[in-house]
């Protein structure tokens, strides 16, 4: 007998994936469509794309997308939640939109306890525009805006963004996580189902930070940037659930 | 709400876009439009809409985008330094086909600037404002009553057109108090089969973007936008005319500056002089037929308007200058005297008198 024991999403197209080999963007939206399946929230999914490598997330879920301006993705969310309450709204943004431009936005967001998911992927550059400095670049880490390395006197420290939402009292659950291997990729799945279930039991707004390598614009081969995750990014970004307001 | 009640022009049009159906505002606090958000504040709880006082002008604007891609009637309203903020989600808008009612209350600029009266934005309404080939509708009220007409029909045009729509007043008018009446009307919400608001029933999954990475499809794009701004200049020009038939000088003015230039061309008038008066209401689409028709048979156009003359460029455009066009204007939140505009008039219409 012969059973099925794999198969695409349905929340996802069949489009083939754009991102580079050894990108992990494809393995998070694979997560997220399997928990929206999971959930059965699919037909009542509207999804923020953001700009960045992932702007044209559109064509890879199977449910409608609002693609946002650079760093607006919450804001664009909150209005689409505003007036479809009842739906699982989310957006989907990198750590130039997010902690760069989109700072504003994501905190507030928080602050109002906003009912939407928001999976942040941080690898510490920017991606589409070629490899420049981002505000979670490391310390020494070389770009195509910082070729010395970034210069803590002349460019400051990565910013933290899963510890300074935690922070915020309308955060309900901030977690960051990683997708480097089985084991970290099932624990980011768990929580991005958490993150999606606590907004549809309406219990205020979540973020799940995904550590992520971008091979490309960081001139690795895919094996050396998990590598180069594990020993540079990890240390810097912890691992964990850095706030589960109501949780046990 | 039917009786006549004495509103300020803010306010007025915050009950304007309840009546027409309007149930989400976003808006962020400006001086001289703040009664209106606190209008909505106050009012929107009453009737289980959504006020919300957002972070920023552009997370307001954002905001906006994300409830009209989801297919609601929303409004955003800010004045001139807070719309330049909002000018990239505008062009999103613009891009997306989303509908949307933003109203500007302009103040005197550039910069800070101040918070009196000015129409220094007219181009930034008119000729895009944000990036890229586009257009909003834009409309021009010039009394509480008009305010509130405008602001019902800004949403309908938004919806027919899939546009954002710009209710283009200033300090003076906002700010003012006059008799308003707000008839009730039923308001049957359009079908917007191509809202963003989850899939449903559908199989084909709504996206709601201005993305075209292929220059083919993104000139493609383009293209279906001119037509359909060449439509809404078909159908929807609006004016106002006052004793133009005879008129020897035509006066041009929007706004608050147009019941200045009725007053004093009232007393122009009254020395027998044959002055009248175009009131464009729509900026955009700029009514240029009937100024052209108008070119034919008068003698001289002033402008007036408080800036340095930025609609006079329209004027001049319209009129195709067969008649020589001329300018009266004050800035940074001056208003004129109608006896300023009247001396101009006194002016050129010497000055016609001398070459004749």
């Amino acid at each position: 007998m012969n059973s099925k024991l794999y198969a695409r999403s349905e929340s996802l197209t069949d489009a083939p994936f754009h991102y580079c080999p050894g990108c992990q963007h494809g393995i998070v939206h694979r997560i997220i469509a399997e928990v929206i399946d999971e959930l059965g929230v699919r037909k009542q999914t509207i999804g923020i794309a953001p700009v960045g490598c992932s702007v044209l997330a559109y064509e890879y879920f199977n449910f409608d997308i609002v693609q946002a301006s650079h760093g607006r993705a919450p804001a664009v969310a909150t209005g689409v939640k505003r007036v479809c309450p009842d739906s699982t709204v989310f957006t989907y943004q990198g750590d130039g939109d997010l902690a760069s431009i989109g700072c504003a936005e994501v905190v507030h967001a928080a602050a109002r306890g906003e009912r939407i998911t928001t999976i942040f992927i941080n690898n510490a550059i920017y991606g589409m525009t070629g490899g420049q400095m981002a505000p979670t670049t490391l310390v020494d880490q070389v770009t195509t805006t910082s070729p010395y390395g970034r210069n803590v006197n002349q460019a400051g420290t990565p910013l933290c963004i899963s510890e300074m939402l935690s922070t915020i009292q309308g955060a309900r659950f901030i977690a960051r996580v990683a997708v480097n291997n089985p084991s970290n990729m099932a624990k980011a799945k768990a929580a991005i189902k958490k993150a999606f279930q606590l907004q549809n039991s309406g219990e205020g707004f979540c973020l799940v930070e995904v550590l992520s390598t971008c091979p490309t614009n960081w001139g690795m081969t895919p094996l050396e940037a998990v590598k180069w995750l594990e020993t540079n990014m990890i240390p810097q970004y912890p691992l964990g659930v850095f706030k589960d307001a109501g949780g046990e | 709400m039917s009786e006549t009640r004495l509103m300020k022009g803010n306010e007025a049009i915050g009950e304007a876009a309840i009546v027409a159906g309007c149930r989400y505002y976003f808006g962020y606090p400006i001086t001289p439009q703040t009664e209106l958000m606190e209008y909505m504040a106050k009012r929107m709880p009453q009737i289980e809409g959504v006020f919300l006082q957002a972070e920023s002008e552009i997370a307001a604007i954002n905001m906006v985008y994300g409830a009209a891609g989801a297919g609601a009637r929303v409004m955003t309203s800010s004045s001139s330094p807070g719309i330049s903020l909002k000018a990239e989600g505008i062009s999103y808008c613009a891009g997306a086909e989303l509908p949307c009612v933003i109203v500007n209350i302009m103040r005197g600029g550039p910069g800070l600037g101040s918070i009196q009266p000015s129409q220094a934005d007219y181009f930034q309404a008119t000729k895009g404002g944000g990036h890229g080939d586009y257009r909003n509708i834009v409309l021009a009220p010039n009394s509480v009553q008009e305010m509130a007409d405008l602001t019902m029909l800004s949403f309908d045009l938004a919806d027919t057109y899939r546009n954002p729509v710009m209710l283009l007043g200033d300090g003076a008018l906002g700010q003012m108090m006059e008799p308003v009446n707000l008839e009730e009307r039923p308001f049957v919400p359009q079908e917007k089969s191509w809202a963003a608001n989850g899939l449903g029933k559908r199989t084909k999954p709504n996206i709601i973007n201005s993305l075209y990475l292929k220059p083919e499809q993104l000139e493609a794009h383009n293209i279906h936008l001119q037509n359909k701004y060449q439509r809404i200049i078909k159908q929807e020009c609006r004016w106002e005319e006052f004793s133009v038939e005879d008129a020897e000088l035509i006066v041009v003015s929007y706004g608050i500056t147009s019941r200045i230039a009725r007053s004093a061309i009232e007393m122009a008038k009254r020395d027998g002089l044959k002055v009248g008066l175009f009131r464009p209401i729509s900026l955009w689409p700029f009514p240029s037929e009937r100024l052209l028709t108008l070119a034919k048979q008068t003698r001289a156009f002033l402008v007036t308007e408080l800036s340095a003359g930025q609609m006079i460029e329209d004027v001049r455009l319209a009129t195709r200058q067969i008649k020589p066009v001329h300018f009266y204007g004050r800035m940074g939140g001056m208003m004129p005297s109608s006896r300023e505009i009247y001396n101009q008039i006194n002016l050129i219409v010497r000055e016609k008198e001398a070459v004749k």
